[in-house]
């Protein structure tokens, strides 16, 4: 039963030694790649519950992402200050929810405490991954497929077509998130240490209340939906609901992620948006082999880091895309699991193997 | 007593009227059998109880409730639970996790509380594993409660799905062909099983091909032709009735 | 006018779109890349040779990658997943398109018009349109004309229509269904190219043209019905127009995302598309 808490700590061990060779081999400079890639983790491994778990495809998370960065970055950002005499304004400020801090320049800005912008993206993203969500879900194979990605591409044009959300530039500025007293979300040299063990102690928190979930009644209502959704409905599941939460969930994921990825960056860009890293965010679930949640976050540890880091250079996503194909042709589940060895044999003796079948 | 009952049901698909105006009940413990020859509309009429399917006209009710509006979750968590013909148990799952399905109806925990790993679910969770064995140690599948459903054999996997469509306590048990694909000693086991399930106070009605085991232990026999009812009563007379010899053995007899 | 050009080339993805669902049941989420593989080739041999032997270069070309793509990643897969195909076809859309982004860069191309200037324009019956609009009206036109002959007519077309119907029963026929499946692609693969080869001058082409054009005229196949390759023209023609209306009301920049839209709308309310019936649609694999 506590088995399942057995890797969380081994993983807690990993990341801590991960820090501590970092420290002592003098290339700290490498937490803030894996400070970011502990966030794409987030919505990495939230989209694993999605398709692995509930069997439901979706080439539009970027676009999650996004809503949660680009709300976050907007209200922490928008100067309200011309506006301050509006009583709604006024109210706000009264209560605490916006707060002054001076930019670049020495001047002054009103805008949103990030706490709040915070829970404004998570609400927003629940409102529409609802709204996306009722319909889509209704939808099956390529349909389902285009549905979430033409999402995806709503999401990406709006972003970059939009003026006050930067268009192509994005938007910068970002302020930090505050935690503690002296200690924020923000992607100074000075703060990154903490920083690489507050983005992966979410992630690890993140972990655990997905590995409680699977292991629970509503997980296991899941992976029958998966296996056989008329059977799932003919037990009393509603297959439906179920699947229509796991999309909100692991939207929440994705938009939190968005969230604090640009407090940490700084800022965010429309190509957090593109379908290109929808793709990229499925193909790391699919090699991890889709219904495994240890194997999506460490090929996302893997993947995104060396991505991040530069090491693919200019093919980074002709990396992703033949990653993608190799591992549907070979091992559609997935790199840790068996057939490897016999799908190689029939490519090798053509379809002669193909004929033979029934 | 009536738990079931199917009145002036009518389904069309197309230009096939493949139920119509079908009506009768199934009385509270007991075991009624469908039959009829192949594209008679038995499986239809299993999809329109269950709730796959609407019925084009006519009324289904259960236990005082019309069916016709549930969808197929609602209906099962009243406590009207199927089989499949082709059997549909989850795959990557094993014996134990596939029963414990079944108890979902039985169980509260939502996404939040399996989240949180709240305590009152651990009580839940073991409620419905102690219940699951109790349900495999009455199959005599417990030996296999750790291995993965899809990979028993054949007859194995039938009685696993019974299993699980138990795990639901339900009121009524409809069960799609429960001898289809088995040797004539797993039929007469199973035969044994439903008896027993009735026993055990769950009303069965059944569809089947297999008339030996249909006659052993069905209380009542519909025979269904082309969508309509043609007979309905006891084995024994089913077997002497004219209408049902001719419809089984052609015009020309 | 601008919508009958945009509209005739989504028309001419959402075919190629149909002719290998037709014959595969995949939807092949590289279609898009064909069409922008035709123009971007079409240009690079207009460099060494008169136009017309460049276009018909550029066919062949992308006709062959279209046979290699099936026989290196289709052809041998036992019965694949659903899912597991979208992923696939995804892949090849992302190695086609980063390919072409090492052979030609990041420029924007276009052929020269086929007659004329983008200046010249012809009056018919008071509406002026350039004669580009006219070759790829006629062209396209030809190119539906010629397919739903090859489907009907021949011995070729009525083979790969058997292994739509049903594969077994086809092979039991003596029909090479593998054959036929490479065939789709090779097909679908060339009236893409063809496409975007006339396509070219009017709306040019870079290396990342192929994704937008993939979702729009997938857009039009649903919008048609899928694998219905006559209403497909019609519910290009559609989506052309509208997309070029919406200009007037919204911000060009949200142009695509006006059509995505539609597509949403379309997948929501009417997933057998408006000129399909939903019986049919039903009893496909989905």
């Amino acid at each position: 039963m506590r088995a399942r808490y057995l890797p969380v700590v081994a993983f807690a061990g990993l990341v801590v030694a991960i820090q501590l060779a970092t420290h002592f081999t003098d290339s700290a400079y490498h937490l803030t790649q894996l400070t970011m890639t502990a966030y794409y983790s987030l919505l990495i491994v939230g989209l694993c519950m999605l398709i692995g778990y509930a069997g439901q495809i979706s080439l539009g998370h970027a676009g999650f992402f996004a809503i949660g960065g680009y709300l976050s970055a907007f209200l922490t950002t928008h100067n309200l200050a011309p506006h301050q005499a509006g009583a709604l304004i006024s109210l706000l400020s009264k209560s605490g929810l916006l707060v002054t801090r001076s930019d670049l320049y020495g001047g002054s800005l009103l805008t949103v405490h990030p706490w709040c912008a915070c829970v404004a993206a998570a609400i927003v993203t629940v409102a529409i991954a609802y709204l996306v969500g009722g319909p889509v879900l209704k939808l099956r194979g390529h349909y389902l497929a285009m549905a979430t990605l033409g999402f995806g591409v709503i999401v990406y044009r709006i972003v970059l077509g939009t003026e006050f959300l930067g268009a192509a530039d994005g938007i910068s500025d970002v302020p930090g998130f505050p935690l503690l007293p002296g200690l924020e979300i923000a992607g100074k040299s000075s703060l990154r240490v903490p920083n690489y063990y507050v983005a992966w102690g979410l992630v690890t928190l993140g972990m655990v209340l997905l590995l409680n979930l699977i292991h629970s009644r509503v997980g296991r209502a899941l992976v029958s939906i998966h296996g056989a959704e008329d059977a799932a409905g003919a037990m009393g599941i509603p297959t439906a609901r179920y699947k229509l939460n796991t999309f909100v969930l692991s939207a929440v994921f994705a938009s939190l992620a968005g969230v604090l990825l640009t407090h940490y960056n700084g800022g965010i860009g429309p190509s957090e948006a593109s379908v290109m890293k929808s793709v990229r965010y499925v193909a790391i679930v699919a090699i991890g082999g889709m219904a495994n949640l240890w194997g999506a976050l460490s090929m996302s540890l893997v993947l995104n880091y060396l991505s991040l880091r530069g090491y693919l250079g200019s093919f980074d996503d002709a990396v992703f895309g033949t990653i993608l194909i190799l591992i549907m042709l070979f091992a559609p589940d997935g790199l840790l699991r068996r057939h490897l060895f016999s799908d190689v044999k029939r490519l090798v003796t053509g379809s002669a193997a193909d004929e033979e079948a029934p | 007593m009536t738990l079931l009952s199917v009145r002036d049901v009518s389904k069309r698909f197309g230009g096939l009227q493949a139920v119509s105006d079908l009506s009768f009940d199934v009385a509270r413990g007991s075991i009624k059998a469908l039959i009829g020859p192949n594209g008679a509309g038995k499986t239809t009429l299993f999809n329109l109880i269950s709730g796959v399917l609407e019925p084009d006209r006519g009324e289904i009710v259960f236990c005082g409730t019309a069916l016709q509006a549930l969808s197929t979750h609602q209906i099962a968590s009243r406590g009207l639970v199927r089989t499949f013909q082709h059997i549909r148990l989850f795959p990557k799952m094993t014996v134990l996790e596939n029963i414990m399905v079944g108890r979902h109806v039985h169980s509260g925990a939502g996404f939040l509380a399996g989240m949180l790993n709240l305590p009152f679910t651990w009580k839940e969770e073991r409620r419905i594993r102690e219940k699951s064995f109790e349900i495999m140690e009455l199959l005599g599948i417990a030996d296999f409660a750790g291995t993965e459903a899809t990979s028993l054999a054949y007859g194995q996997q039938r009685v696993v799905e019974i299993g699980r469509a138990l795990a639901c306590e339900p009121k009524l048990l409809l069960l799609d062909e429960p001898a289809a694909g088995l040797n004539m000693r797993e039929t007469s086991e199973m035969g044994g099983l439903i008896s027993k399930i009735r026993d055990m106070g769950v009303t069965v009605l059944l569809v089947e091909h297999d008339m030996e085991l249909v006659m052993k232990i069905s209380d009542e026999v519909v025979v269904l032709s082309y969508g309509q009812k043609i007979a309905e009563d006891r084995p024994l007379s089913i077997q002497k009735n004219p209408e049902v010899i001719r419809v089984y053995l052609g015009d020309d007899q | 006018m601008a919508g009958i050009t945009y509209g005739t080339i989504y028309a001419i993805v959402a075919i190629g779109f149909n002719i290998i669902y037709n014959t595969t049941g995949i939807i092949n989420f590289a279609q898009g890349e064909f069409v922008m593989l035709g123009g971007m080739s079409a240009v690079t041999f207009h460099q060494f040779m008169p136009l017309p032997l460049a276009i018909l270069c550029a066919v062949i070309v992308t006709l062959l990658i279209g046979a290699i793509i099936e026989i290196v990643f289709i052809r041998w897969l036992h019965k694949p997943s659903v899912l597991r195909m979208i992923i696939i076809t995804i892949g090849i859309s992302i190695l086609i398109r980063e390919s072409a982004l090492h052979v030609w860069g990041e420029s924007v191309r276009a052929l020269p018009y086929f007659t004329g200037t983008s200046v010249t324009s012809i009056n018919l019956g008071g509406v002026y349109v350039t004669p580009q609009v006219l070759w790829v009206v006629g062209v396209s036109a030809v190119a539906v004309a010629v397919l739903t002959a090859f489907f009907n007519y021949t011995l070729l077309g009525r083979q790969m229509r058997a292994c739509s119907a049903n594969r077994d029963a086809a092979r039991l026929c003596g029909v090479n269904a593998g054959n036929m499946v490479t065939l789709s692609f090779m097909l679908s693969a060339a009236i893409g190219a063809i496409g975007g080869c006339v396509v070219c001058p009017i709306t040019y082409v870079q290396y990342d043209s192929g994704t937008p054009l993939a979702i729009k005229g997938f857009t039009v196949a649903i919008l048609g019905g899928l694998g219905n390759s006559t209403a497909a023209v019609g519910a290009g023609m559609i989506l052309g127009i509208l997309e070029s209306f919406s200009i007037w009301v919204l911000p060009t920049a949200y142009k695509e995302a006006i059509s995505i839209s539609i597509l949403l709308l379309i997948l929501f309310v009417r997933p057998s598309g408006i000129f399909g019936s939903s019986e049919a649609s039903r009893l496909k694999e989905f």
